[in-house]
């Protein structure tokens, strides 16, 4: 029996503990698991198999901008495809799937000291939707014309009509993908939220969580609210397409001939498409924020500076991102009026951001910081995600928006803040919980090689990038051709950039090669490697055996901060700690 | 390492703002009225630079003096209400100062000044159209379902006020330097955007509505304009010129130009001589 203190008042089990199912067969073990552990690492996988794919594509986009002409095989149609399924792959099956799929898996359960996720069974279907939906997309690749070459954001009429790539079937297969992926996140998404509310073991309030947890939770939020306006949009442009309905196309005359779809209003999607594609970004920026609240606390010895305040920063946070959607649509022909109040919300929403900002530094501040891989990857996160916040403000501010919007400058920031960002924190957490997960340590030489170039790197190819934006190239041109505002140099940065990428890319064989070697000759980690405080390092056994906690669920006691408390012992105190016989003087834990 | 990771730190920060002072590649110089934008542009590059500096040499600084040593250890400061409000306000500002310059000029671009003359430009994949009110000053109605081979831009067939309208195709339009315009934007098949990055002001042409910005472009030359909307395979290489000159050359042009009726009296007649 697990000590349970008199002298300290622990509210008792809400309900009673819940049978966990027992896998029977090597099946339902490994493949159609209904362990949250294993469905974790089935995510992560294929989010990082087809985020490899994406990985490529940028190559060949990069390789067209560098040198124009030069590759036979990149013709505008295979330019377009690239660049929009590079970006789908990347925002919506990697990130999204890696963040809340992944780490979400992985991380809600152990951390709230919960056995599983609270629906096994529809979260083990979840990944296999999942995946359905990755094999859709990818048999666009082998269906005539291709797949979609409409851009990311598959902007009607265009992306319908012939002149765009893949209009017969690739448009077609993107759009199904993505209802079977929004269909298997509603799945999986209700099990984080459910898991977070209903399966806390005792002792761990809402306010005891920690911020890996806050982030993924309100993430996952985010999107059950947020997909449904994209699930909408896909079902009318896929009626658009197949059937003939205007919900998006107006009256339209292609090449001399009068189509016949009439009334409908292209800028609907874009509304719809946006009021998803907005939380969005916050859906993978918010399991980012969290989670590299708990690697600079851990690496720093020191509590998240300002806990509250963090947890409501990014409620704030979440509920702002859902009113600021029009800033992606300023120029867009919507009434200007809007613009006045989309800028005024989209600045706003700059200050709990800020917030979150000044408390990670200030965690460092006078802190006992650690330069493990994990922290270097957190302060490689906080100078690329402050810069590409900044960028943002440029682009929120409407008026300056307009000569910046869809140039390069737009791509410089999106790629800052939502790609380089929280990569590195997909590496940090990686590196951090790689132990927990095989019981290994990954390398750290080749760890730290691995963040020096790609940090640095990452940092070359976008920083300069905002300038071309400043020059006024455009986005999605498959060349710039003649043109004379644009100065000689720039064909020289667009060669440094595409160096510097092609260099970011080949190092990521030096993690792939650790992630593998680890496994098998990793040192031995046990329990805590990194003497951390919150639960999914206080597991009986390490790789976590099915039902996590063995017997007896574990007590919580206190928040999942108590690093460096005064008078204790050991510079931490894990959560399950009950509270020392002579009381403690802690400030101002809860 | 720490003194590494701190130096290196300082060296991003310094090799940016060097970067920003030194880069060839900026705002191509300026041919419109909209110098406010660049005014904002310049206002935030301050106010965020100096916060972006600040914060990442803070954390260089932190990096390096709260490295880990033998016998140290964290304060155990979980928060500080007051800090943390003083920063909220302080960011609150910064805000502020970034907003209401913006949303000032922004109300600037979306009041079109009483004596701007109308002109509409017509995309398509893969070419710009124009048209101009002519004589009496007012545009005809039009519609896609008009458009066909003798009607490119799909003008109202008996609409008297469009009658006069000066209907402009070969993509080159030509303005008279120091007087305001309104750009009207009209799209018959897929989005585009209008784009001339001297003029700095564009806008999108959707199709199903009419879109508009303002400009007036204060010195005279050559300016081409870009598609700036992905519409398709093309995109590229949807280009068009504006010619600003003065108001002598800017008439000399358009007596040369035709209006709506007579294109109309020539594709009649050259399709009553086919018969």
């Amino acid at each position: 029996m697990v000590d349970i203190r008199a002298d300290v008042a622990i509210p008792a089990a809400e309900v009673p503990d819940v049978e966990l199912y027992h896998p029977k067969s090597w099946i339902t073990k490994y493949i159609f698991c209904q362990d949250a552990k294993v469905i974790a690492i089935q995510y992560s996988m294929t989010a990082i198999g087809i985020g490899l794919v994406a990985l490529v594509l940028s190559w060949l986009i990069r390789l067209q901008l560098a040198f124009p002409g030069t590759f036979s095989f990149i013709t505008p149609d295979n330019y377009y495809q690239f660049i929009t399924m590079h970006g789908m792959i990347m925002v919506i099956y990697l990130l999204t799937a890696l963040f809340l799929g992944g780490f979400g898996n992985y991380l809600i359960p152990l951390m709230v000291g919960a056995r599983d996720m609270v629906f096994p069974y529809v979260n083990m279907l979840s990944y296999w939707v999942y995946l359905l939906a990755v094999l859709v997309l990818v048999s666009s690749y082998f269906v005539p014309g291709g797949p979609t070459g409409a851009g990311w954001t598959l902007y009607p009429p265009q992306a319908i009509l012939p002149g765009t790539p893949g209009r017969d079937w690739g448009i077609i297969l993107m759009l199904i993908s993505l209802i079977l992926f929004i269909i298997g996140f509603t799945m999986g998404g209700l099990n984080y939220v459910v898991t977070v509310l209903q399966g806390r073991t005792r002792g761990m309030t809402m306010m005891r969580l920690p911020l890996t947890v806050w982030g993924i939770f309100s993430a996952t939020v985010l999107a059950l609210l947020a997909f449904p306006a994209l699930f909408v949009a896909c079902v009318m442009l896929l009626l658009d397409r197949v059937l003939g309905s205007s919900f998006f196309m107006p009256a339209i005359v292609q090449a001399g001939e009068h189509l016949k779809y009439e009334g409908g209003s292209p800028i609907l999607f874009q509304h719809l498409f946006w009021f998803f594609g907005h939380p969005e970004v916050y859906i993978v920026a918010l399991p980012a924020f969290g989670i590299v609240s708990d690697l600079i606390s851990t690496h720093a010895r020191k509590n998240i500076f300002g806990y509250r305040m963090m947890v409501w920063a990014i409620v704030a946070i979440a509920i702002l991102s859902f009113v600021v959607w029009g800033h992606h649509m300023y120029i867009s022909g919507m009434n200007p009026g809007f613009g006045f109040f989309f800028a005024t919300s989209t600045l706003v929403i700059a200050v709990p951001t800020a917030i979150k900002v000044y408390n990670w530094v200030l965690t460092l501040w006078r802190g006992d910081i650690h330069l493990t891989v994990p922290m270097l990857f957190a302060i490689g996160f906080i100078v690329t995600f402050v810069n590409g916040g900044i960028t943002g403000l440029f682009l929120g501010n409407v008026i300056v928006d307009v000569p910046l919007s869809t140039t390069m400058f737009v791509v410089a920031h999106f790629h800052m803040v939502m790609g380089i960002a929280p990569i590195l924190v997909v590496f940090g957490g990686i590196y951090q919980w790689y132990p927990k997960i095989t019981g290994r340590m990954l390398n750290e030489t080749l760890g730290q090689i691995h963040f020096w170039i790609t940090f640095l790197g990452a940092y070359a190819i976008y920083f300069p990038m905002h300038y071309l934006g400043f020059v006024g190239v455009p986005r999605r041109y498959y060349e710039l051709g003649e043109a004379a505002f644009v100065p000689p140099s720039a064909a020289a940065l667009n060669v440094f950039i595409t160096i510097a990428a092609l260099t970011v890319g080949a190092a990521q064989i030096i993690f792939f090669f650790n992630v593998i070697w680890s496994f098998y000759r990793g040192k031995i980690a046990g329990s805590n490697p990194w003497k951390a405080t919150t639960l999914e390092w206080q597991t009986p056994e390490t790789p976590p055996g099915h039902g996590n906690w063995g017997r007896d669920l574990p007590i919580v006691y206190r928040w999942a901060y108590d690093y460096s408390v005064p008078g204790a012992d050991e510079d931490f105190l894990t959560q399950n700690q009950p509270p020392a016989r002579k009381p403690l003087r802690q400030a101002g834990s809860v | 390492m720490a003194l590494a990771l701190a130096t290196i730190l300082v060296l991003i920060v310094l090799g940016s703002a060097l970067f920003h002072v030194l880069s060839p590649w900026w705002l191509t110089p300026i041919a419109s009225n909209w110098g406010y934008i660049d005014g904002t542009v310049v206002l935030t590059f301050w106010i965020t630079g100096v916060c972006y500096i600040a914060i990442i040499l803070f954390m260089a600084y932190c990096v390096f003096r709260f490295r880990h040593g033998p016998g140290r250890r964290a304060e155990y400061q979980p928060e500080n209400t007051r800090l943390e409000w003083t920063l909220a306000i302080a960011t609150t500002a910064a805000v502020v100062a970034l907003l209401g310059p913006g949303l000032f000029v922004w109300y600037q671009f979306v009041s079109v000044p009483g004596e701007a003359v109308a002109v509409e430009v017509v995309g398509q994949q893969w070419q710009w159209s124009f048209r101009l009110p002519g004589k009496d000053g007012r545009l005809g109605l039009s519609a896609p379902g008009y458009i066909s081979a003798d009607n490119p831009l799909g003008l109202k067939p008996n609409d008297a006020d469009g009658q006069d309208d000066v209907v402009i195709e070969g993509g080159e339009l030509h303005l008279s330097v120091g007087k305001p315009v309104k750009v009207l934007l009209r799209s018959i098949d897929v989005i585009h955007d209008f784009y001339v990055p001297e003029f700095r002001a564009k806008m999108d042409l959707m199709p199903g509505l009419e879109s508009y910005f303002w400009f007036t472009p204060n010195r005279t030359g050559k300016f081409e304009i870009l598609c700036a909307a992905f519409c398709g395979v093309g995109h590229p290489q949807m280009r068009g010129t504006i010619v600003v000159e003065t108001e002598g050359d800017y008439q000399e042009w358009l007596k040369k130009q035709h209006t709506f009726a007579e294109l109309s009296t020539h594709a009649r007649k050259v399709s009553l001589t086919r018969q």
